[in-house]
């Protein structure tokens, strides 16, 4: 069964139509992640299927229940988990905790039991007691999320989890979004970090201009891009100088003494491109074999819609 | 919807935690009205008594006076952080995370109301104490002081539930700590200060029809044990219309899509 269900989705705001029509379905227990540019219309989705706001035209379910009819029995299922923090600062980790265990009319020893454990396994046992005003930015997305945890959510939102975090907290996000799968729960989660829905996602679904543009797993949209590329490193900038006037397409990567040549990673077409440097006597370093990324997938994607 | 009660009851301490947490406005809606109480007692008190024409007139009389009219200022300035603290709330995502929870949506307003009912008894007991530490002799009997608690905490929740709506329908914080400036205006507009015999024909026409008149003839009547006449019962009506309407009007705020 489908945990989450959207057929056409419409929302605009005043003249700006910000979806254009948005289909998806999204696996029970799986992660599916709505990929897309600061603008393509992820959080307006987010908030749609979250009961935040409605649609304009289109119809969505969660967990098995219309978000529009029964939006109450949707809430009971979901948890969110928002681009913009939603802990009271005013109050201590513990208490925020404690505020959801009592929202979700959980009995004392339940709460109390749950929010103890929660704090042990979110690693903020040691700050439970601090203002959340003083938590770090990886602390209060932590805390956040073990709010969102509170009433055993078959779904889970989160909107942009890691935006804003050190990678060491990004890793540890990653981490916790795991183990969260492996009991079951769904999780829908957008991101505008290519690696980030290669690492967690089951399904990806690039979302640009309001629409979704591919949709599959990571696999399957890197198929979309033929071939990939190779990689030559020098040690001379004077030899990068001279591959690049002999072989065609090449282009600079970067700052490195590297040269980014397409080639779809054949025996033949390798040995090719090899001989024609040796012909010309140009030493290379060392050479890496590439098959593209989401990174190129979603450039391709998105600049393909963006072209007239 | 059986969770109301257990709902609001949480919000209702998360609200009072806040305070304690952030104590400096509370401390501020306490003093404001006891200021204004001891500017109005002594540095007009003694020349305004003199004309309101009572049997001894000066400061004395005119503490008996005005003491009714700061109570009611204490309300009037206890509501504007009603709709701060309700505007503040508005911006943070915690909002956001109420409502999609599956909780009685209307918790986190009256758990705010509730928590600012609380702060406005405290402003108004703060007064009273010190109007009766510097001489003021309330005359009520048992059945007076009743209806005179009714009558405050009915005129408080009101108000409170009207400043929630205009701290809903804000945009900004700013916006909404100038928006209950008129409520603390209104007094003057009035019979609070001064009796409204002395004031220009339109302005007196105003002052006898607005609602904080009967309001404070109510009050003083069952304090001092002047004359009421009906003024108790419009008093009431005023008080229902006020808190209904602000009760309708937040809901409808608070339910229309979240926009911040």
């Amino acid at each position: 069964m489908n945990a989450i269900k959207a057929t056409g989705l419409r929302r605009s705001y005043g003249d700006h139509e910000v979806l254009k029509g948005v289909d998806l379905n999204v696996q029970r227990g799986t992660v599916f992640s709505l990929l897309g540019a600061n603008g393509a219309g992820k959080t307006t989705m987010v908030k749609i299927l979250s009961t935040l706001i409605r649609a304009d035209a289109g119809s969505a379910s969660v967990a098995g229940h219309d978000v529009a009819s029964d939006p109450n029995a949707v809430r009971a299922a979901i948890g969110v988990t928002g681009q913009f923090s939603a802990v009271d600062n005013l109050m201590t980790g513990r208490e925020n905790l404690k505020l959801m265990a009592d929202l979700h009319h959980l009995g004392r020893a339940e709460g109390k039991l749950k929010v103890e454990r929660l704090l042990e396994q979110f690693d903020i046992a040691d700050a439970a007691d601090k203002s959340a005003s003083t938590y770090s930015g990886g602390m209060r997305r932590r805390l956040d999320l073990a709010m969102t945890l509170v009433g055993t959510p078959q779904v889970i939102f989160l909107d942009e989890p890691t935006t804003g975090l050190d990678p060491r907290s990004r890793r540890a996000m990653w981490e916790i979004v795991r183990r969260l799968v492996a009991d079951g729960i769904t999780i829908f989660l957008t991101t505008q970090y290519l690696d980030e829905a290669d690492e967690l996602a089951d399904r990806i679904a690039v979302l640009n201009n309001g629409k979704i543009v591919a949709e599959g797993t990571a696999d399957e949209l890197k198929r979309l891009i033929h071939g990939g590329h190779v990689l030559l490193q020098f040690n001379d900038p004077r030899h990068l100088e001279a591959a690049a006037r002999v072989v065609r397409n090449a282009s600079r990567d970067g700052e490195a003494l590297a040269l980014r040549v397409p080639n779809d990673g054949s025996v033949s077409s390798l040995k090719a491109l090899l001989d024609q440097l040796d012909e010309h006597s140009v030493p290379v370093d060392s050479l890496s074999t590439h098959t593209p990324d989401l990174d190129d997938v979603f450039l391709a994607l998105t600049e393909k819609v963006h072209q007239p | 919807m059986t969770y109301v009660l257990t709902d609001s009851a949480t919000m209702v301490r998360r609200n009072l935690k806040r305070m304690i947490r952030y104590p400096s406005m509370t401390f501020q809606l306490l003093i404001m009205p006891v200021v204004f109480l001891l500017l109005f007692v002594y540095v007009f008190g003694g020349t305004l008594g003199a004309g309101i024409g009572g049997p001894t007139g000066g400061r004395a009389e005119y503490l008996n006076y005005v003491t009714p009219t700061i109570i009611l200022m204490a309300i009037t300035a206890a509501v504007q952080g009603t709709s701060i603290s309700i505007a503040m709330d508005m911006t943070e995502g915690i909002v956001d995370r109420f409502r999609t929870m599956a909780i009685a949506r209307v918790s986190v307003l009256t758990g705010h109301v509730i928590g600012s009912l609380v702060q406005t008894v405290l402003a108004m007991t703060s007064v009273f104490g010190v109007a009766v530490a510097i001489g003021f002799r309330p005359q009520a009997s048992f059945a007076e002081w009743l209806a005179l608690v009714g009558l405050l905490v009915g005129m408080a929740f009101a108000l409170i539930w009207f400043s929630a709506a205009l701290g809903l329908a804000s945009k900004t914080v700013e916006g909404s700590s100038n928006i209950g400036l008129p409520l603390i205006l209104l007094p003057f507009f009035g019979n609070g200060f001064v009796p409204t015999d002395s004031m220009p024909t339109a302005l007196r026409w105003f002052a006898e029809y607005q609602p904080f008149t009967p309001f404070i003839d109510a009050l003083r009547g069952l304090l001092m044990g002047t004359p009421i006449g009906n003024s108790g019962y419009i008093a009431f009506g005023w008080c229902v219309v006020i808190g209904l309407g602000g009760y309708l009007w937040s809901k409808k705020l608070f339910n229309r899509e979240s926009t911040r």
